[in-house]
């Protein structure tokens, strides 16, 4: 060992990620004791942490950007990692999607029936994903993308008795393989014909713009399809849902982040400028992600499965933001770019908080309640008070209602379409107001979607046996939801902090950053100018606490305190039938009616009995999945049809064998002559 | 010494607006009394039964919640930060730069979000039916408003209240077409989450489209009167919503004197009524839509909104 050697911040976080993998190799023949669960998952959460904190203090300024090359990999190339501006960015969202997870994990782990399918893939997952972030040449990240996608899916197999499970594993893997083919050609067109494969190198390649919009669309592929952009979503309502929920929470809050940060460090970083005509369709696709996934999670009925239509949704609004700091990029507008980007980073890190803490809350629903079904549950927030109070802040910030943290980001997202009049091409013109009122819809849907979810599994009244004899979650648990609702919360009313955090980030990818916020009175958010569009989360929060608590007080105080309990009125004709209350596919009703008829097909079936007759009458609603039918199976039916032809080579004599061998060797003969 | 005249206009700003609020009900209610040839109430019935109300118990449900004891208190909040937020008789108050245009569109969201939260809470039929058909007319009604306030920002360069509205009262704007286009838009939606007659009638219970009365059936006594106050204040929000954006001349400029400010004053309750009264009149001349007509009323806003906004994408000038 050289004397001057010297711990970088990479150096930390690649023994980090040793220590979580060695943790995964440990619970292989010790995770059956039953202190390796606590051991385990405390361990997970305290790296995670370290890894939270080497981001954050490589944001701040705190540790310099660092690398390290370790001769492992390919033999002429080694493997890089390093930990730069958006490595830094992605890592506090890793670490702490991860460490949340973690301890939320020491208390639901103990319910799990089968640990040994967990435990040693879940450190394992952690580590791989960071190693995703961390890579610095194309080698090293696709093999750690790969180890990331294997162990979520063996992850996502944990109940594979499942109904369900392995059909959702079958389209995961089908679908991970197909992403990372796209990776690969992409990092394949990057490299060039030299073949070099650090990020560097292809970084200072001189590249044409077509070539550079050709890696957008692979990435678009390969990257969207991990992150759920539709039409490649169709895996991931199935994935999330299936598997454990602490690993739902992982795959929907961290790892769709992490396969964003490849399409962000490709795009923005290595593939070089591009022209404007690429951002278009990123747009586009954004928007129709956003209220593709929302409407669709309005129309789920299983709790989970909501959750994960949701986060395909703010995908899109992800990936929407990324698409407008393009064109802006594209017309040298660095400030609105730097906007964009700002609104799409932010977003990522907010929706990394409040979609890991839905994710929990179903955990605990599920542990307390055997259910997934919204239209099995209600009343929970009797019974469950601190899941159901920290699954408020969940809702409310994920619906961006202020002042939350959900509305800060996506309020910064709208102040960067309100700049795009500025930019010079008509097409772009007429797409990006069409997304801004998309991106408006998809806000607004989302609250829809949030009511119901809520309103329906936690208000009311219990609608089963199982409800009604829920009991409230572990202290671990609710430790773990309390951190992400607290994060919530103060990034909501400190959005400014964020945003001078992750401004790094910001000028490494677009060559500039927003201005310094920590400057501004009252944690005021000034994108632009004061004149032009400010926002305060901390005073719209105080004047908020304030006014209500004052209303409440002086209520109380001067006109009336007293209180009686009835039954309730409900216009005179209460029912005891807990199914007179409205159920999920109800409250969704008119939404599908409206929108779901045209977006998704919807159709209602209904049958009713003539009178006097006892049968019960039934409604059935069908709805499509225009991607699943149009794509998807088609597609399958073809690999079907040429899979049966193929198949008959099997049954050839020697002789026909014989002869195919040499036609074929005879015709790249020719092939290659024509060549030469 | 200017900091907290600055804060003592703001101040009156808050206490205008609630205290104003149910007057302009009344005011809408006798209007329409009269147009209808009945003698109707008097403006001061709304204050009359707030305190009314106010004085009662309260009769809970036996399944209700604390978020159904909280939620009235968060509903008023919610909508009388929004409701000081939007200038009346004064442009560049104090506290104007805290929330701007898209933000108070989202507080109102915020204040609708626990609404129909609360009416989910009880677990009764019509609160469902409330909140269900209150989310779908909200998730037509919100885009549009945001495209209307898109519109508003494109042409005034911000999306500050203040800023737009000192814009708006230049010579340079004139009329525009999409400014025409976001004013029918807006109007539209202050309709519609105001739950006025083409979309939803205050004044009838038992009807299987009331919406926003669904909602609120469980509730009685003192949440029922700050629930009732949230809805006046919010119909107070939009018509200065309204005047503010497209009529804001004779507003007191930022740091006049008080001559000004009462002249501002004078301006803004003048408009206030006139705003009722149309809504009044109008309200008597039209007959409630069935409550799948209404996605239709409203698609028509949100395509008014973005067609305003699209021919600002195209040109400023229009």
């Amino acid at each position: 060992m050289r004397k001057d050697f010297r711990m970088s911040a990479v150096d930390l976080a690649l023994l980090a990620v040793a220590a979580l993998l060695a943790l995964g190799a440990y619970a292989i023949p010790f995770g059956r004791q039953t202190a390796a669960r606590p051991l385990i998952y405390g361990a997970s959460a305290m790296l995670c942490t370290v890894l939270l904190l080497l981001g954050v203090a490589v944001l701040a300024g705190q540790a310099g950007v660092s690398a390290r090359v370790l001769p492992i990999g390919l033999p002429w190339l080694g493997s890089h990692w390093g930990l730069d501006p958006l490595s830094a960015f992605f890592l506090v969202v890793v670490g702490m999607g991860g460490a949340a997870a973690s301890l939320f994990a020491i208390g639901y782990g103990r319910h799990e029936g089968e640990p040994m399918r967990v435990l040693p893939f879940y450190p394992a997952f952690l580590g791989a994903m960071t190693l995703v972030v961390l890579a610095q040449d194309a080698f090293s990240f696709l093999v750690a993308w790969e180890v990331m996608s294997l162990l979520s899916w063996a992850l996502v197999m944990a109940h594979h008795r499942t109904e369900g499970t392995a059909q959702a594993g079958y389209v995961y893997l089908l679908m991970a393989g197909f992403g990372t083919m796209a990776l690969l050609l992409a990092f394949g067109l990057l490299a060039g014909p030299a073949g070099d494969y650090g990020f560097a190198a292809m970084r200072a390649a001189p590249r044409s713009t077509t070539l550079a919009a050709v890696i957008l669309g692979l990435m678009m592929v390969g990257a969207g399809s991990k992150a759920g952009l539709a039409p490649l979503h169709v895996w991931l309502p199935l994935a999330h849902p299936a598997a454990p929920s602490h690993v739902s929470a992982l795959m929907s809050g961290v790892m769709t982040k992490v396969a964003l940060y490849g399409l962000i460090r490709v795009v923005f970083d290595l593939a070089g400028p591009l022209e404007w005509w690429a951002s278009p369709a990123v747009i586009v696709m954004g928007a129709a992600t956003a209220v593709l996934g929302i409407l669709s999670a309005l129309m789920a009925t299983d709790l989970k499965r909501a959750l994960a239509y949701s986060t395909i949704e703010n995908v899109g609004v992800i990936v929407l933001a990324l698409g407008l700091a393009l064109a802006f990029r594209a017309n040298g507008m660095t400030a609105p770019a730097a906007l964009a980007f700002s609104a799409a980073l932010f977003h990522i890190f907010n929706h990394a908080a409040f979609k890991s803490l839905l994710f929990m809350g179903a955990g605990n629903v599920l542990v307390a309640t055997g259910q997934r079904n919204l239209d099995a549950l209600g009343g929970l927030i009797h019974r469950m008070p601190v899941t159901a109070a920290l699954m408020l802040v969940g809702a409310v910030a994920i619906s961006a209602l202020p002042p939350l943290n959900g509305f800060a980001s996506e309020w910064l997202l709208f102040q960067s379409v309100l700049l795009s009049p500025d930019l010079p091409q008509a097409g772009l013109q007429i797409i990006v107001p069409a997304a801004g009122g998309m991106l408006a819809l998809a806000a607004a849907l989302a609250a829809a979607a949030f009511v119901r979810i809520y309103g329906v599994g936690f208000l009311g009244r219990p609608r089963t046996d199982a409800a009604r004899s829920a009991v409230e979650a572990d202290r671990f648990s609710l430790a773990a939801m309390g951190v992400l609702g607290l994060i919530c919360v103060l990034a909501g009313i400190f959005p400014g902090v964020v945003l001078d955090l992750l401004a790094p980030a910001t000028e490494a990818m677009v060559a500039a950053r927003l201005p310094l916020q920590a400057e501004q009175a009252w944690q005021t958010l000034v994108p632009i100018a004061e004149a032009r569009s400010t926002y305060s989360g901390l005073l719209v929060f105080a004047f908020i606490t304030i006014t209500s608590s004052g209303s409440a007080w002086l209520v109380h105080r001067f006109a009336s305190r007293r209180l009686s309990r009835g039954p309730a009125w409900d216009c005179g004709f209460p029912s005891n039938l807990a199914n007179s209350q409205y159920g999920a596919g109800s409250f969704a009703q008119p939404l599908r009616r409206v929108l779901g008829s045209i977006l998704l097909g919807a159709r209602e079936e209904v049958t009713m009995p003539p009178p006097g007759s006892t049968a019960p009458s039934r409604m059935i609603v069908r709805l499509r999945d225009w991607a699943w039918e149009g794509i998807y199976q088609p597609l399958a039916a073809a690999i079907n049809t040429v899979a049966t032809q193929a198949n008959r080579l099997q049954f050839l004599t020697i002789r026909r064998y014989l002869s195919l061998v040499v036609g074929s060797l005879v015709s790249l003969l020719l092939v290659l002559t024509i060549w030469n | 010494m200017e900091l907290i005249r600055d804060l003592l206009v703001q101040g009156v700003q808050m206490l205008v607006v609630v205290a104003l609020a149910p007057a302009l009900l009344g005011l809408v209610r006798k209007v329409r009394a009269r147009l209808m040839r009945r003698r109707g109430a008097s403006i001061l019935q709304p204050y009359r039964d707030l305190l009314r109300l106010m004085r009662k118990d309260v009769v809970l449900a036996e399944n209700a919640s604390w978020l159904f004891r909280a939620a009235p208190y968060l509903i008023f909040a919610a909508t009388w930060v929004a409701a000081a937020l939007v200038p009346t008789f004064a442009f560049g108050l104090q506290f104007n730069w805290t929330a701007d245009l898209i933000a108070i569109v989202a507080l109102l969201g915020s204040a609708r979000f626990f609404l129909a939260l609360a009416g989910m809470d009880v677990g009764t039929a019509f609160g469902g039916i409330g909140a269900s058909r209150e989310m779908m007319i909200a998730s037509m009604a919100e885009p549009a408003m945001l495209l209307a306030a898109f519109s508003v920002a494109l042409v005034a360069g911000s999306t500050q209240l203040s800023t737009v509205a000192e814009h708006m009262a230049t010579e340079a704007v004139g009329l525009r077409v999409s400014l025409g286009l976001a004013l029918v838009a807006l109007v539209i939606v202050a309709l519609a989450e105001n739950a006025r007659i083409p979309v939803d009638n205050p004044s009838t219970h038992l009807e299987l489209t009331m919406v926003h009365e669904a909602m609120v059936l469980e509730y009685s006594g003192r949440h029922l009167a700050m629930i009732e106050l949230a809805a006046a204040l919010k119909l107070l929000l939009y018509i200065s919503l309204i005047i503010c954006v497209f009529v804001p001349w004779g507003m007191a400029g930022a740091q006049s004197g008080v001559l000004a400010y009462l002249a501002g004053f004078g301006f803004w309750l003048a408009k206030l009524a006139l705003g009722g009264v149309a809504l009044g009149a109008f309200e008597v001349s039209i007959a409630k839509m069935r409550v799948f007509r209404v996605p239709d009323f409203l698609g028509a806003a949100l395509m008014l909104g973005l067609l305003g906004v699209l021919l600002l994408f195209v040109s400023r000038s229009l």
